[in-house]
């Protein structure tokens, strides 16, 4: 009992641990299925035969490739105007700031469904031809205030004495921003992109909506699930997760071991 | 000191600040001799570090000028002003290891081999075996020394310090303050230093800017600003002053008599303003410690010709070295005196009676169309 009692922040930390990742692991143990019929939804017999042949099935690494490529370039640009949107929110005083402010963050806000609605509404009476750049435009949209309100943290704690200091030390505007600002700020836009880069890629509702012809990895996702679940499907899942933990474990073995460098010089 | 360039005065001509309706700093001139340790003293919001940014180039002055030298530099960038600062809250650089602080400068000129330069400075500053660090890793007196160094290395012609002290416990902030004045007299370079502290600036500094509402009141070597302040706010914003309201009964022969509250008091003429003549009025002002107490029933050994008040004792504190005492008499209420504690001395507890005698060549005279109580510190005042 009084076990219990003492272990009591470490089991409550244990089971919702074993709550958020009890989805991730199914998903990975049914990338080594291989299911009777065109479901996947039963446990049959392991197999690696979806890993040997990712690709197998019609369009899907097509879709993948296209999910990719938006995602990649919606951060970027989501990541680029963000960033710059929060120097400009925390730093300058001008006019309208304040509305900015608080507008910025109704994407956020919005039900999801009606934004994709409304963004169709605005792209057929613009004329615009739904696709790569339909959906882009509107990934970016969305990304942008996560963006900034990630940015805007991180450069609200910065003390604007560094900058003067560089200045100080002979560092240009261009010199001090490249070498202080960006530098000190990363973190904050680190966490920007990868949050942008994560909403992009698995993003179906306003994707949906504005693609016309085209088909991302969550919409063929959905899609194929009318008609059965290839196994591939969880195999590309586990992949991205497998990448996805270690970037992170990556990231803190390296802080970790430039903290110990530091302490033992 | 290879590329020290050829120094100079630094010289601020008719130089202010306005924010929208706010005047910061008052049109003011102000010569900062070569190689010497100046000190800008003053309460918070007095002018001092907008004065000082000024010299930096981190603002740009409303009016005036900023010269080096014979060199105009209002217009030049900070990045572009042989100046360097080291800030109130030392802004280390977070990302950079203390190595690469102290190389940020001159990496930015251009500089080629660092190393040399790097190491000596470090060393310099007793913080050689620090190099691979990140500022956060460091104390707050440490840190402080990183800043000092950063700026250093570069040779400035001018070293700015904005309440460089400030952020450190009291025992650390007097060493520092001798740390500072070594470094100073080795490198030899002219030091601007902003404070709050009036000990300090006076501990450190070989002239000291006393600035009050955006305004430089008085400049002087310490010594002559304790001695002789010209204003009640130097007076007391510069130790304690004992302030007397006093009316001037007779003018002549270099010495001025004044009555205040029934007695005479008498002081020299040189120590008075200009404009001094009977009849007129005057603040009269004695420094505490150049006080002495007798009880009133020794009045008989009181010497002839020094200056006497009686009056009561209200309160004593024991500080250790000394006592001081307060002090009520017809002449002011609280009177302060300081006692060396040489001796125990009977008949000084409060209530008792006593006389207050001191040297009428220590007494000044201030004119009495200020405020008495300009530059007094109220409780609370100091961050």
């Amino acid at each position: 009992m009084s076990w219990a009692r003492r272990n009591i922040v470490v089991i409550a930390g244990l089971l919702t641990l074993a709550y958020l990742i009890l989805p991730n692991i199914v998903v990975m143990v049914f990338s080594f299925n291989k299911p009777a019929g065109r479901f996947n939804y039963a446990w049959r017999e392991f197999s690696t035969d979806a890993w040997r042949d990712p690709c197998g099935v019609a369009d899907l690494c097509g879709s993948l490739a296209l999910s990719l490529q938006i995602a990649l370039w919606a951060t970027v640009g989501a990541t680029v105007l963000g960033a710059m949107i929060a120097f400009a929110l925390v730093r300058y005083r001008f006019r309208a700031r304040g509305t900015i402010n608080s507008l910025i963050f109704l994407p956020m806000a919005m039900p999801e469904v009606v934004m994709a609605a409304s963004l169709l509404t605005l792209f057929l009476n613009l004329g615009a031809e739904l696709g790569f750049w339909t959906i882009l435009i509107a990934h970016t949209m969305f990304c942008l205030s996560f963006v900034v309100v990630a940015v805007k943290a991180r450069v609200m704690s910065m003390d604007p004495r560094l900058e003067e200091a560089a200045r100080d030390l002979y560092a240009g505007p261009v010199q001090t921003f490249l070498r202080v600002t960006l530098p000190i700020a990363a973190p904050g836009i680190a966490a920007g992109a990868m949050l942008a880069f994560a909403l992009s890629f698995d993003d179906f509702i306003i994707t949906n909506f504005n693609s016309g012809n085209t088909v991302t990895f969550p919409m063929f996702v959905w899609g194929s699930a009318q008609r059965g679940t290839p196994v591939q499907i969880n195999v590309i899942g586990t992949a991205m997760f497998a990448v996805a933990v270690l970037i992170v474990a990556g990231g803190q073995i390296i802080s970790g071991r430039r903290k110990k460098r530091a302490l033992t010089r | 000191m290879t590329d020290k360039q050829a120094g100079g005065d630094v010289r601020l001509s008719g130089i202010s600040k306005t924010y929208g309706s706010f005047t910061a700093v008052h049109p003011l001139d102000l010569t900062v001799p070569e190689g010497s340790f100046f000190a800008l003293l003053g309460a918070s919001g007095c002018g001092k570090t907008t004065t000082l940014r000024m010299i930096a180039g981190l603002e740009d002055p409303t009016t005036g000028t900023v010269r080096l030298g014979d060199k105009d530099v209002t217009a030049l960038p900070p990045h572009k002003r042989p100046v360097n600062t080291v800030f109130q809250s030392y802004a280390l650089f977070p990302h950079l290891s203390i190595y690469e602080n102290v190389a940020f400068g001159l990496r930015r000129r251009g500089v080629k081999s660092v190393k040399k330069q790097v190491d000596d400075m470090l060393e310099l500053v007793q913080l050689g075996d620090f190099a691979q660090r990140k500022p956060h890793q460091l104390s707050g007196g440490q840190q402080q020394r990183v800043a000092v160094a950063r700026a250093l290395i570069n040779h400035p012609q001018v070293l700015l310090l904005d309440e460089p002290l400030g952020a450190l416990d009291l025992k650390l902030r007097r060493q520092m303050q001798l740390e500072l004045k070594r470094i100073q007299t080795e490198v030899g370079i002219t030091f601007v230093h902003v404070t709050h502290d009036q000990e300090e600036a006076m501990t450190m500094a070989d002239t000291v800017a006393v600035m009050n509402g955006g305004r430089v009141e008085q400049l002087g070597a310490p010594a002559e600003l304790y001695e002789n302040p010209r204003t009640t706010f130097v007076a007391n914003f510069l130790g304690t002053s004992n302030l007397i309201e006093a009316e001037v009964v007779q003018s002549s022969g270099g010495e001025v008599v004044v009555t205040a509250g029934g007695g005479k008091l008498r002081l020299p003429a040189g120590r008075c303003p200009d404009a001094t003549t009977a009849g007129g009025r005057l603040l009269v002002g004695v420094r505490p410690e150049k006080i002495s107490l007798t009880p009133v029933a020794d009045a008989d050994a009181v010497p002839a010709g020094r200056n006497s008040v009686t009056g009561r004792i209200l309160d004593s504190s024991f500080i250790g070295v000394s006592t001081q005492y307060v002090v009520e008499s017809p002449a002011g209420k609280g009177l302060e005196v300081y006692a060396q504690n040489v001796e125990h001395r009977a008949g000084l507890e409060p209530g008792a009676e006593v006389v207050l005698h001191w040297n009428p060549e220590h007494t000044f005279g201030l004119d009495a169309a200020q405020a008495i109580d300009a530059g007094v510190e109220t409780v609370g005042e100091r961050p």
